[in-house]
């Protein structure tokens, strides 16, 4: 594991979230009302809505296009059948960090 | 051999001793009766009837001279007692000396008179007793009367003499009424009803002196210099317990005689009663301890064991048309709950106070019918975690036995009021489910119930239930969502009564099961909350759409259109310069004219929204709201200025309109027309509110629909003036922001409410004052170009990083 330094948890609003862009395509971070962090793809598997756009409550997120709800934590869609990729991500002293070798990262690895 | 008991002071509290000694053991005791005032017991607190003419003297007296000499009392009516010899155990009166065994002191009280200069004069007096009373019961037509003291015995003085034709002004030092019982919203209520009786009420007033003439009043003078004339100054101000007598005697005396809970003194064989005594730092003005007091002290003589208790009391006040009750404990404190509800076209007030899921306070105004149960809730601590929800509906719309929620309904007398806002009682409505109103849509229709405000569903419900049986299938609530049971109606009703202000609050207070809801209720509760408190609130982005988070329309490949205002549907060649700039700018695939008589910009990226935000900004361009819950366009014609058959300016109208309600956020979209003439060019007749512009004036109409349903307005209100056309209009759309739930359009509202209900509210000039004046409160928040203020935050619409950058190098 490489951890790419991205930004501060304050960069993303409480219950919000912010699009990083990687060479596997947009991910979105999501900070929930815990202030725990979550990365996971950012297109919905439905009609490519963009996921940050959405509403999230709880551990979860809704796609703002047709109300697809994503658990973060599994990347599974609640009783739909989709699921979207999530990647490793953690938070150091309020910074939040990537793995760069997951996102197929080359300058990072 | 009988004992000697002597009892100084002809009271309600003495007169109950008595007869609790004569039911028990009338053999016990000779018993000898003083008394200052020349007459026995009468019932006090019934003076003020008497007062006011509703009773008469005779009819209060609750011990008659008879009744005295039945019972082999001793009456030394009219006679002081001078001396009480504890050693000699003996009292000296006036007219010789008395020897007891045991002793009742039950002196009472004196009026506490401010010793204001001229307190002394002819003319000044306190309310007492039945001299106070007959003084007061000359005042008429033509007599001018001050009353200082704004509590219960000074208000039912002053309503006493007012209805006796006396011209009569309060002066109380506090900022409300009744500030002991009451807190400051019934107190308001309170001084609008005795104003309504023609007496004028002067709060926080300090007063300075009193003025005469001749050794008699002739005015009151405050400290801010005015002057109240006066034939008669009435101080109302509080009592002090009579101790002089046990204080000489040599009895522990505080601010009262100290008692004990056997309410004897410091002395074994001297018992005190009544507004005199001091028991645990407390003294007492009300009837009721005072009868605890004396069926202790009956038990005590009579060698029993008892013990006084002190109890939360209740108030009612004994004036015509003045409704209040309050019992308990009702300041804010921490860990304190209030459930408030008001009915302002009523005057009604009721607040409940819940600490640890117990009631611990109550105040009422208006509507007082349950007090005597709340009360009941208060003395027996009873846990109201159940009916928490419904509580201030009163014991009527409490399930009663848990296991039968319909018992309560089925015990209602059939003239019992089921409809608030219709007035429709249970009979009527059982009687139109007997004659073939078998479900609610139909009892709607045939009573009106329930077809306003919707409170009152749920008993409706229970009606068809208990008068059908099993014939009747009860629809369930449709909840909001899955975070909650309670369906949007409900949810409206307890974010109002319950004052919840935050969406926690929401959560926590309605026991929402999830954490911070889901994305069906969030928007729903952000927007009620906004609505409801639009100063205390602030609104929350995230609980918001995206299309309101990102004031753009999200289009379905990630992209969004942007849509600037045009007021009214009129531009210029400088704005349509600026919208041609920015699409060449940022490389808008896509623009189109839309159906608002507006361009729209479709295909610009997320992270170029603040960029061309700004650049439209630059050139006087604001939002256009095309995405919101919230005013949408208003579309006109030309109207008077170019065409030949336009009656009114149905552009200006149209322009000032949206300017009026532009920013403002609704339950649903909402959009407007204006038509010059009834050609109706600007298609006014399907929008939420359309105008049409004839000679005589305006037709608002409203309630159209040319969506998935397509339906024609239906007519509000024709008016003269343009001005009363916005006043209409913005009445309305503040009536459907209070009331419609989130994501009805009017139409769906009106189906709900009736076109009648809101006709009559809005053509009330009070109620529609209010309703204007609440949008505007609101506007004060929400009337802002929020392109403008989102342009300048614009690093919060671009990634947060770009990995791709670095991956390239």
């Amino acid at each position: 594991m490489s951890w790419i330094d991205i930004g501060a948890i304050e960069d993303i609003p409480e219950r919000g979230a912010r699009v990083v862009k990687t060479p596997v395509g947009c991910i979105a971070l999501f900070r929930t009302a815990a202030d725990e962090v979550f990365a996971v793809s950012d297109t919905c598997p439905h009609k490519a809505g963009p996921l940050s756009e959405g509403i999230i409550h709880g551990q979860k997120v809704t796609c703002p296009l047709h109300n697809w709800v994503f658990d973060l934590n599994t990347g599974q869609a609640v009783g739909e059948d989709g699921q979207i990729a999530t990647y490793p991500v953690k938070l150091d002293g309020g910074r939040i960090l990537l793995d760069g070798t997951a996102l197929g990262n080359r300058s990072a690895a | 051999m009988k004992q000697k008991l002597v009892i100084i002071g002809a009271g309600m509290a003495s007169g109950r001793v008595i007869e609790h000694l004569l039911e028990t053991a009338p053999e016990a005791y000779d018993i000898t009766v003083f008394n200052a005032e020349p007459r026995g017991n009468y019932n006090r607190i019934m003076l003020s009837p008497v007062l006011s003419g509703d009773k008469t003297y005779e009819e209060i007296v609750t011990h008659s001279d008879d009744w005295y000499k039945e019972n082999a009392i001793t009456c030394r009516f009219g006679e002081k007692v001078l001396r009480i010899d504890r050693e000699a155990k003996q009292v000296e009166g006036e007219k010789g000396t008395v020897a007891y065994d045991k002793l009742i002191v039950a002196s009472g009280s004196n009026p506490f008179i401010i010793p204001l200069p001229g307190h002394d004069l002819e003319g000044v007096i306190a309310y007492r007793d039945l001299e106070d009373t007959h003084r007061m019961m000359t005042m008429t037509k033509g007599n001018r009367v001050v009353v200082i003291g704004g509590g219960l015995l000074g208000l039912e003085a002053a309503a006493g003499m007012a209805a006796r034709g006396a011209e009569v002004t309060v002066v109380h030092i506090m900022g409300h009424l009744m500030e002991r019982q009451l807190d400051e919203a019934a107190g308001y209520l309170l001084k609008k009803s005795l104003e309504a009786k023609g007496i004028t009420v002067r709060l926080s007033a300090n007063s300075k002196q009193i003025l005469g003439a001749d050794g008699r009043v002739r005015a009151l003078q405050l400290d801010d210099g005015s002057e109240l004339p006066c034939d008669l100054l009435v101080m109302a101000v509080g009592i002090r317990p009579n101790t002089a007598l046990a204080k000489d005697a040599g009895l522990a005396v505080g601010r009262g005689v100290h008692v004990d809970d056997q309410m004897v003194t410091s002395d074994g064989d001297v018992l005190a009663v009544g507004e005199c005594v001091e028991h645990d730092g407390a003294i007492f003005g009300l009837v009721a301890p005072l009868y605890d007091q004396a069926r202790v002290a009956a038990q005590t003589l009579l060698g029993q064991a008892a013990a006084f208790v002190q109890k939360t009391l209740s108030t009612k006040l004994k004036v015509t048309g003045c409704d209040l009750f309050s019992a308990g404990d009702f300041a804010e404190g921490e860990g304190r709950e209030d459930i408030v509800f008001r009915d302002p076209s009523r005057g009604v007030y009721k607040r409940l106070v819940i600490e640890c899921d117990r009631l611990v306070g109550c105040v009422m105004y208006g509507d007082t019918a349950d007090g005597t149960w709340f009360f009941g809730l208060i003395k027996d601590a009873t846990s109201i975690e159940e009916m928490r929800d419904t509580l201030i509906f009163g014991q009527a719309y409490q399930g009663g036995a848990q296991s039968d929620p319909l018992s309560a309904v089925a015990a209602l007398p059939p003239e019992a009021e089921i409809c608030g806002c219709n007035g429709i009682c249970k009979g009527t409505i059982v009687q139109a489910i007997e004659g073939g109103a078998v479900d609610l849509g139909a009892v709607k229709a045939q009573t009106k119930a329930s077809a306003s405000c919707g409170t009152c569903t749920g008993l409706v419900e229970q009606l068809l239930q208990v008068t059908l049986g099993e014939a009747f299938e009860r629809p369930t609530v449709q909840p909001v969502c899955g975070c909650t049971e309670l369906g949007h109606e409900d949810v409206r009703r307890l974010i109002k009564s319950q004052g919840l202000k935050s969406q926690p609050a929401v959560w926590q207070e309605l026991g929402w099961s999830t954490p911070n809801g889901c994305h069906v209720c969030r928007p729903a509760v952000n927007f009620y909350l906004l609505a409801d408190w639009p100063l205390e609130y602030q609104d929350d982005p995230q609980s918001r759409f995206v299309n309101e988070r990102k004031h753009a329309n999200i289009q379905k490949d990630g992209t969004f259109s942007v849509v600037p205002r045009m007021w009214g549907g009129i531009t210029n060649a400088n704005e349509l310069r600026a919208i041609a700039d920015a699409a060449d700018k940022f490389g808008v695939p896509t623009v189109k004219v839309t159906g608002g008589q507006r361009i729209d910009l479709l295909g610009v990226k997320g992270e170029d929204l603040p960029a061309i935000w700004a650049d439209l900004n630059r050139a006087g361009l604001v939002s256009g709201h095309a995405y919101s819950k919230g005013l949408r366009t208003v579309k006109t014609c030309v109207g008077t200025d170019h065409c030949r058959f336009g009656t009114q300016d149905s552009t200006g109208l149209g322009i000032k309109l949206e300017q009026m309600l532009w920013g403002s956020w609704t339950p649903h979209k909402v959009k407007l027309a204006v038509s010059g003439c009834p050609r109706n060019c600007a298609e006014a007749t399907c929008k939420d509110v359309g105008i049409i512009c004839v000679d005589s004036g305006y037709q608002v109409s409203v309630g159209g629909a040319a969506g998935m349903d397509v339906k024609e307005t239906e007519r509000l209100a024709d008016v003269a003036t343009e001005q009363e056309a916005i006043d209409v209009t913005v009445a309305f759309v503040q009536l459907y922001r209070e009331g419609a739930k989130y994501l009805d359009r009017p139409y769906k509202w009106l189906a709900k409410v009736g076109l009648d209900w809101v006709r009559e509210r809005i053509m009330d000039p009070v109620e529609r004052r209010r309703l204007i004046d609440a949008f505007e409160l609101s506007q004060t928040i929400y009337r802002k170009d929020p392109w403008a203020e989102l342009a300048e935050k614009s690093r919060s619409f671009a990634p947060l990083a770009d990995l791709t950058l670095e991956a390239a190098e």
